[in-house]
């Protein structure tokens, strides 16, 4: 027998095998001696594809795959002409994306019109589960350690045990993710006798500020824009508000929180809002309400910053103030509650 | 080319096939396996792209996030930006900002290519989420998550759920203002929590707000601990589905036993790569011409500013507006309070998701159904299960738009309280009225009756209760019977609800109806 011949054979062979799928039952997912299910068609051609017998139909496919490949080198070399004259987003993306769709497209339409096996129906595998034989043996094999173990359930109780201490020891680390909250959310960085100072760290007389004037103050030394970020502490945010001759109401004890300027009254509260923390940066000159931008919390500024709508349930706390020898604001003492929102040991 | 020579051609090609596979069949016996794996079938239709066009999205992420990496800097030290005239963003000139925040300037304005490839990246994450939503909802509505996908219907929800946090936390590493708010609000809500908030919190943070700890540790989770964890349960969820064969919708000639649709080779692995190109090319287009996120707009973020109008990124957005809407209570006693931001940012979302995973397991109990489906169920057919779907959708849309109660206030000319009032009782009503038009509009469509493609072909063979067979003729082929497919095997349906209107039959005289003439318990002695 010649080289020739016998490969021949061999893929004769081959193609009978492929043109009748009874020869060759796993075509369908059908085991071998498994009689053929009701619900697989038995003359399903595999090898169809769409334009078989339209010569002038795959033609026309080949052509618009062509065009459209014939695209993407365009793009490419756009892309580094591009790269070289020093890049643009808008043309990068629109070149990428132009060359990646075209490519994209060319290959759905080879897939689709020119490659066989479109549609076929086969049988379904695992259908159910294994059988009665199988599944027996998967559990004489299971107890088979189980039932070894199950001998000493002391060494199993032990086992458990000794994972669980073990895991505790493993879970210590966890501690040293962060620091301990300790006092650090009742505090701030004001005290008595510091100084107020505007974000570029100027320090403010009562007179600074003009009539529904707001300005964000921080305690002297705390927060400066030319200080390094780490030094920043947000919890001590305030806002200083002037707020003319409308009537605030003072709270019982707070009577000389309070500064008067030439202008009008001075008040601070803090501007971490007590729902989620966002700063509360919008001040309603008409109606004396400081609104949070982030959802609307709103805050009477007059009643003593007391919510009046929105999902803050606190009002901001307020910060005594006080002027100092040289005419300075300054605050008499921290805040007197934790700034901010609520949390689960806040007392 | 003379057929002689394409024949030869084509012999010599089969040769170099056949020996490449026999080299690998020598030493890891692979044949069997490998005919297997090219046969594969998959069915064709629209909505089963969606889960495709998700995982797609997924590799645009890795390839576009790797090439970020290379040039973000994962730090809170403090910098001054001092950009040169035409290479940066001269508006921020001077300015202190975190390295974080340098480095994605820099990567947008002087990096080549880095501003295409950030949005992009943007882009694929927004695609992503949006993807998994749809795939979900398809899984839900269709039933594909009945016997045997229940696990990965779980695998899927857990992705989501990794996928949310994997995509916030990429949303936070510029370190710019609008991402840095929306940290802050996380800090109040990991605060919120009871026992172990404030503890919990100050240990993700390194310390209090906000801290120079967290930007370097969300790199780590989102480079590394979140994508291993999606490639992970990705890889189960791939492997499920290929192993259980992908559910179909009903059809002439589909049964719960055959799969009918294209082989992986080379339809399906071919349309499939396109696929991959075309999701990439989509997302190139939109990377390039359409901005998202322009974080030097924002600014560096400062504990201290805000700007109005901020909102996160749209999958994050119910989460912000159940925030909004719920009420001004918080619990305090003993010492010990539960605040605000507990309720609808934890307790809300924690019990929405319980009932996500839960509803495999309520389902079977609704329907008293535990029977092994590989077909789909039509929505309209389980109008109970639409109505919820429809009903959920209706709620994170109303909280989704009630994060842009600020925006749309501007928008509408409503004070944005009116537009919360109102978003607070619609809350609690549009979804009720939205599940109830959906149950109604299902029972409608059922009585329109059968869509043509269920039809069954070849007569209907039906058992008695004595257990004799007969097939019937065209006279039951009228409007409006419907042969369910899931009592035809054996599934029942307690509620009815699968049923549409009668389809002629006594149930009490005929037990079990057979679609397209053909046993649906294979091995029954009396059709073999």
């Amino acid at each position: 027998m010649s080289t020739t011949e016998h490969h021949g054979q061999r893929a004769d062979d081959m193609v009978d095998q492929a043109r009748d799928p009874a020869l060759d039952p796993e075509h369908f997912f059908i085991e071998p001696g498994e009689p053929w299910p009701d619900d697989v068609p038995r003359d399903q051609d595999v090898h169809w594809w769409r334009f078989r017998d339209d010569p002038k139909g795959a033609r026309k496919a080949e052509l618009k795959i062509i065009a459209l490949w014939g695209v993407v080198p365009l793009c490419a070399i756009a892309l580094m002409i591009l790269y070289v004259v020093g890049g643009q987003p808008q043309l990068e993306g629109l070149f990428l994306g132009t060359a990646m769709i075209c490519l994209a497209t060319g290959l759905v339409i080879w897939a689709r019109d020119l490659l066989p096996g479109h549609e076929v129906t086969a049988k379904r595998n695992h259908q159910g589960g294994s059988g009665r034989l199988e599944r027996t043996g998967a559990v004489v094999s299971l107890s088979r350690g189980i039932e070894g173990m199950a001998r000493r359930p002391f060494l199993v109780r032990m086992l458990g045990g000794v994972i669980g201490i073990f895991g505790l020891a493993m879970a210590f680390p966890i501690a040293s993710l962060g620091a301990r909250p300790h006092r650090s959310l009742y505090k701030t960085g004001w005290a008595t006798g510091k100084r107020l100072v505007d974000e570029d760290g100027r320090p403010l007389r009562p007179d600074d500020l003009p009539v529904n004037g707001i300005l964000t103050v921080f305690p002297e030394g705390d927060s400066h824009a030319n200080e390094a970020e780490s030094d920043k502490d947000p919890q001590s945010a305030t806002v200083l508000i002037n707020l003319g001759d409308a009537k605030f109401d003072v709270r019982p004890g707070t009577q000389d929180w309070n500064v008067r300027s030439s202008t009008g009254l001075i008040v601070a509260f803090s501007k971490i809002c007590t729902h989620a923390g966002c700063p509360v940066g919008l001040y309603n000159t008409q109606s004396h309400q400081l609104v949070c931008p982030c959802h609307q919390s709103t805050f009477d500024v007059l009643g003593g910053c007391n919510p009046v709508f929105g999902p803050a349930s606190r009002s901001l706390p307020q910060l005594p103030l006080g002027v100092n020898a040289d005419g300075y604001l300054v605050s008499t003492s921290d805040y007197k509650e934790p700034v901010g929102p609520g949390f689960w040991n806040r007392s | 080319m003379s057929a002689t020579k394409q024949r030869l051609a084509a012999e010599k090609r089969m040769k170099v096939e056949r020996m490449a596979l026999d080299q690998v069949d020598d030493r890891i016996n692979s044949s069997s396996f490998v005919q297997k794996a090219l046969d594969h079938i998959f069915p064709d239709h629209w909505a089963f792209m969606v889960g495709e066009i998700a995982m797609y999205c997924f590799v645009v992420l890795l390839v576009t996030g790797t090439y970020l990496a290379l040039y973000y800097t994962p730090s809170s030290a403090d910098v001054v930006y001092h950009p040169t005239p035409g290479h940066g963003y001269m508006p921020l000139a001077g300015q202190h900002m975190s390295e974080a925040y340098f480095s994605t300037l820099n990567l947008s304005f002087d990096v080549r290519a880095g501003l295409v490839v950030r949005q992009i990246h943007h882009w694929a994450a927004v695609v992503f989420m949006a993807a998994i939503a749809f795939h979900l909802c398809r899984v839900f509505f269709t039933g594909a998550f009945r016997k045997p996908r229940e696990t990965n219907y779980v695998i899927g929800l857990t992705l989501l759920l990794v996928v949310m946090l994997e995509g916030f936390s990429g949303y936070s590493l510029p370190d710019d203002l609008l991402s840095g708010t929306g940290l802050r609000v996380v800090f109040s809500i990991v605060e919120s929590i009871p026992f172990i908030g404030t503890w919990l919190a100050f240990d993700l943070w390194g310390s209090g707000f906000p801290g120079s700890s967290l930007i370097p540790r969300l790199f780590v989770v989102h480079e590394f601990l979140f994508p291993l964890l999606i490639i992970g349960l990705l890889s189960a969820h791939l492997a499920l589905i290929w192993r259980q064969g992908h559910t179909d919708f009903p059809a002439p000639g589909k049964t719960e036993t055959n799969i009918r649709g294209s082989r992986v080779w080379p339809q399906y692995a071919l349309k499939s790569g396109a696929l991959l190109l075309f999701v990439f090319g989509v997302l190139a287009l939109l990377g390039g011409l359409i901005q998202i996120n322009p974080i030097w707009i924002y600014g560096a973020y400062n504990p201290y500013a805000v700007s109005a109008g901020s909102q996160p990124d749209w999958y994050v957005g119910w989460l912000d507006g159940a925030v909004r809407l719920w009420p001004h209570w918080e619990f305090r006693s003993f010492g010990h309070e539960i605040a605000n931001p507990f309720f609808p940012g934890v307790l809300i979302p924690g019990l929405l998701f319980t009932v996500m995973y839960a509803w495999p397991a309520i389902d079977k109990r609704i329907y008293r159904d535990d029977a092994y489906h590989n077909l789909l169920d039509r929505p309209r057919d389980k109008p109970f299960r639409t109505a919820v779907g429809v009903a959920a959708i209706t709620f994170f849309t109303i909280c989704t738009l009630a994060s842009a109660t600020d925006l749309l206030g501007n928008d509408t000319h409503i004070a944005f309280e009116r537009l919360i009032e109102i978003l607070q009782i619609g809350v609690f009503v549009a979804p009720v009225l939205a599940g109830a038009i959906a149950y109604k509009a299902c029972v409608a469509l059922q009585r329109t009756g059968n869509h043509v493609i269920m039809q069954p072909v070849g007569g209907i063979l039906i058992r008695t209760a004595d257990g004799a067979y007969h097939t019937l003729g065209d006279e039951h082929h009228g409007h409006g019977e419907i042969h369910d497919h899931v009592d035809g095997n054996g599934g029942g349906n307690g509620r009815g609800d699968g049923n549409g209107g009668g389809n002629g039959h006594d149930d009490a005289e005929l037990e079990e109806p057979v679609v397209g003439g053909k046993p649906q318990a294979p091995g029954d002695p009396n059709l073999g």
